[in-house]
């Protein structure tokens, strides 16, 4: 554990890139196998179950401190880090650890789960005598399913090859599923991780996906792409970005967290492929020729269980739009234009047609700013923009360019003035700072002669302005509380933002009635009095002409 | 019998005596702990102070009516004995005792209970009430030893000097770099101070501070040996065109509130050094604990934290809402650290950036 601390102690105080990957390559290159292993998981992004309820955690610490909970509670809204809270507050330890992550994993974190109250405390107190503070952050990191640090899976791919001396592209490739839950890093898969090229790379083992080729968001005028004819053009849908693997008579199907999802999508996972077949696609739910909104796929994604009736009122389809494999063969290095001939070939070779495997349609469009006018009906069509493909592009690694690019062409968001009402410090590096803030919108119009306007709140939002922006605010919220409860403060109505969002839906669990999706702060309307507000009636317009438009007039046609 | 000391609106009041503690607004008299910014003020009309921080309260203040006493000698006024006694703090920081009718009070300033080269080291004073700070009164706050962080900076340093990249430590000026300077590895490379932080070296050195020699940026000539120095500037040098002449340097920020990580991404900078001039936790526990008093009253930092955990533990604690520190929010909103400006007389002509006065200071 103390060489991971190490680790994680180094990745964390720098920014520079070259630092973080020289901490990579010296860590890598001196620990054992089995606990090399243990660090790709967590480091790639595993999130192991928890090992012990938050609330236990807090109170075997509470109890070890020997402190209230109401100071506990103090010293976490002034760290906003639980892990870094249990760090802080103990006293300094009377041992020293020297075991391996593998060892601390296996034998000491895993075996909490579900253990008894009794034994849970003993443990920790015991671990926490023996490590530092940075390894007690470490520990209720690993323990909780929290760890984070500042280094992407592509770096931790390069450190990796560099080690190994192989081509990053095939450790990328043997990465792949690495931090799926079900499956445990161990000292030999470590060492395939890093062996050198062999035959069995090339005949894909099991249900292994492919590494998802992502888009970058398109900022600059589309015409800067050159020609319209160069690019292969796609509905950008809202669902779910997948893989659907099927090799020896058995699908697989992979989340574009490189989750296998196989099991929640029983309809997609009994699709009659050839063997040897790579589909790339988003899942969404379909009811003939419409897709229904996102949330109604959220309902399923959380089902472990799926009654026959869920599967019949909310039944799921891949939209594909690429071929990744076919009898065997990576297609990754054809080009676009040549892997979507291959791919509407399959699809048409089914001797019957499926509902629940779909080609893409691809939008033509003579020049740009043809194609701009159909971006702009993305939202009567339920999509969230447009996909440009370069046809010459080979399908590449992660948000890769050297092969070509993908891009996301985004409509804009919905937006409306709302004024902040409640403030929250934040987390992490925005602790003790107020940085999440609820907005609310009036509930009437301003004409209205029926008595007193009141603002209901209709959104929460965290992201979107400038560490400059959110100190100003921060001060302005300290000096305008009206009052505190816990770390949530009410604050005199006199700020008003410019609040966007994805989608709208109408929800009983909410106040304001209706929910919205992705709200993030566009900017500070300073310009704006308070009074000059949207209201719930302007939402609520926004939300009849998004209910009426996905599910009946213009949903987009697939097949 | 009614309180000894009480606040007013120019600051903490010393009702017997006719004297105020560290006062915000002028007054006639006024008994001063320590020559940081926000305890040390202009304007009144006498001071008293203790010796070892008589040459920076002038250098600060300009011309004031100042007497100084050593530390423990006393002097009675209207019949209220006084003295000063260290507090660690920085130099010259004091603590003051008053004893009046058998009755004692003490009021801190800003205190720190690890000894330290640069000033003297802390002493508990037994007393009936103890005026306390509590600028880090949270449990989160647990200081490690001085020399496990003067190695960690020696450490950085020499591996920075081996990279061929210039160490820029940036501290307050007024006791955290004289710090940090006592604790330095000179084998290492040159030690450069900020225009901001050479005329504090100079006055720590005249008051008998053995501190390493230092330069001034203009006095290296040699690139090479930029590359090799450590700088000490203040906070308010982060940003500035001043910083350019570094090229490819490593930055780190020395204070207390670095012990978060929060506080030292918002910082932006590559290392945070936990090094504090004022008392952890556990500090602050234990200074109550030894000074024996039954009546405990608060004043700047985690007033309310404090106050309620001393009462749980079955003390009379209470508080007094001064205007010393920047309260609470000094911990998150650097600019607000950027603080006053120091006197004419010691703003160097070489520095381009404002300097910082360093009070507040953690």
């Amino acid at each position: 554990m103390r060489d991971f601390s190490h680790l994680y102690a180094e990745l964390d105080a720098t920014t520079a890139t070259h630092r973080k990957l020289d901490a990579l390559k010296t860590y890598f290159s001196r620990v054992e196998a089995a606990d090399a292993a243990w660090a790709v998981y967590f480091l790639a992004g595993g999130k192991p179950r928890h090992a012990v309820p938050t609330k236990l955690l807090r109170h075997c610490a509470m109890h070890y401190a020997q402190i209230d909970e109401w100071l506990f509670d103090e010293c976490y809204h002034a760290v906003g880090d639980l892990a870094e809270t249990i760090a802080h507050i103990l006293p300094p330890a009377a041992h020293t650890d020297d075991l391996g992550l593998a060892r601390w994993m296996q034998e000491r974190i895993t075996p909490l789960r579900g253990a008894d109250v009794e034994v849970i405390r003993s443990a920790l107190f015991a671990y926490w005598n023996q490590l530092d503070w940075q390894g007690r952050f470490l520990l209720t990191k690993l323990i909780g399913g929290g760890f984070r640090v500042g280094v992407s899976k592509l770096l931790v791919t390069r450190a990796l090859a560099d080690v190994a001396q192989v081509d990053a592209k095939l450790v990328a490739q043997r990465l792949v599923g690495w931090t799926d839950g079900n499956t445990h890093p161990t000292a030999a898969g470590f060492a395939d991780l890093i062996a050198p090229p062999s035959d069995a790379d090339h005949q894909q083992r099991g249900g292994q996906p492919y590494p998802f080729f992502l888009a970058h968001p398109l900022q600059l005028d589309p015409a800067s792409l050159g020609d319209v004819a160069d690019w292969q053009v796609e509905w950008k849908y809202d669902g779910i970005r997948a893989q659907l693997v099927h090799r020896q008579q058995r699908s697989w199907l992979w989340s574009r967290g490189e989750e296998l999802i196989t099991d929640r999508f029983p309809e997609l996972a009994q699709l009659p492929l050839p063997d040897g077949t790579v589909i790339d696609g988003e899942i969404v739910i379909r009811r003939g020729e419409v897709i229904a909104p996102f949330a109604e796929l959220q309902k399923r994604i959380g089902r472990k269980i799926l009654p026959a009736k869920m599967l019949a009122e909310y039944p799921a389809a891949i939209i594909a739009y690429d071929l990744l494999e076919l009898d065997g063969e990576d297609l990754r290095g054809m080009p676009q234009a040549q892997r979507r001939a291959l791919l509407e070939q399959l699809i048409a070779g089914f001797s019957t047609p499926t509902s629940t495997l779909v080609l893409a349609p691809l939008i033509a469009a003579t020049d740009w700013q043809a194609l701009a006018a159909l971006r702009a009906t993305s939202r009567e069509r339920g999509v969230e923009g447009m996909m440009l493909k370069a046809k010459e592009s080979h399908y590449g690694i992660g948000r890769t360019k050297n092969v070509g690019t993908w891009w996301k062409w985004k409509i804009d968001p919905y937006s409306v003035d709302a004024v902040l009402i409640y403030a929250q410090s934040g987390h992490g590096r925005r602790a003790s700072l107020y940085t999440d803030y609820t907005f609310a919108v009036w509930d009437d119009d301003p004409d209205s002669t029926s008595g007193e306007r009141k603002l209901v709140p209709f959104a929460k939002a965290y992201s979107g302005l400038t560490d400059a922006e959110i100190a100003r605010v921060d001060q302005i919220i300290r000096k305008h509380t009206i009052e505190k409860f816990g770390p949530v403060r009410s604050v005199q109505p006199t700020m008003v933002f410019e609040i966007g969002f994805e989608g709208i839906a109408a929800s009983s669990r909410h106040k304001a009635g209706i929910a919205v999706r992705f709200p993030r702060i566009l900017r500070i309307r300073d310009d704006k009095p308070i009074t000059e507000a949207d209201t719930l009636s302007s939402l609520k317009t926004l939300l009849s002409a998004a209910a009426s438009s996905s599910e009946e007039i213009h949903a987009p046609k697939v097949a | 019998m009614s309180d000894m000391v009480v606040l007013r609106k120019e600051g903490l009041y010393c009702v017997p005596g006719d004297f105020f503690i560290d006062p915000w607004r002028p007054v006639d008299r006024a008994v001063i702990t320590h020559a940081h910014a926000d305890h040390a003020r202009i304007g009144h009309k006498q001071y008293l102070a203790s010796r070892a921080g008589a040459g920076i309260l002038r250098a600060r203040l300009g011309e004031i009516s100042l007497d100084a006493l050593e530390y423990g000698e006393s002097i009675t006024h209207h019949g209220v004995k006084l003295s000063l006694h260290p507090a660690g703090h920085v130099l010259g920081s004091a603590q003051l005792r008053m004893e009046h009718c058998g009755e004692v009070w003490v009021a801190s300033g800003d205190y720190k209970l690890e000894a330290d080269g640069t000033c003297a080291p802390f002493e508990s004073v037994r007393c009936d009430t103890f005026i306390t700070e509590s600028t880090f009164g949270m449990p989160i706050y647990r200081w490690q030893p001085q020399a496990d962080i003067f190695d960690d900076i020696n450490a950085w340093w020499r591996a920075n000097a081996q990279q061929g990249r210039t160490s820029v430590v940036f501290c307050y000026a007024f006791g955290k770099a004289q710090r940090i300077l006592q604790g330095l590895d000179v084998s290492i490379g040159p030690i450069v101070s900020h225009g901001a932080v050479a005329p504090l070296n100079r006055l720590y050195r005249e008051a008998g501070v053995a501190l390493p020699p230092t330069l001034a940026v203009g006095e290296v000539t040699d690139k090479a040996e930029l590359k090799r120095a450590l700088v000490l500037a203040p906070p308010s040098a982060s940003g500035s065109t001043w910083m350019r002449r570094f090229g490819d340097y490593s930055d780190a920020f020395a204070s207390g509130w670095m012990r978060l990580r929060g506080a030292r991404r918002r910082r932006g900078v590559d290392r945070g050094f936990v090094l504090s001039d004022h008392a952890d936790w556990p500090g602050l526990l234990s200074a109550i604990e030894a000074c024996g008093a039954r009546r405990i009253i608060v004043t700047h930092g985690q007033i309310p934290i404090m106050v309620r955990w001393l009462q749980q533990k079955g003390m009379d604690a209470g508080a007094f809402a001064t205007e010393y520190g920047g309260e609470e929010e000094v911990a998150v909103a650097p600019e607000t650290e950027l603080l006053t400006e120091l006197p004419t007389e010691l703003t160097p002509a070489s520095a381009s950036a404002p300097a910082s006065g360093g009070d507040a200071d953690a």
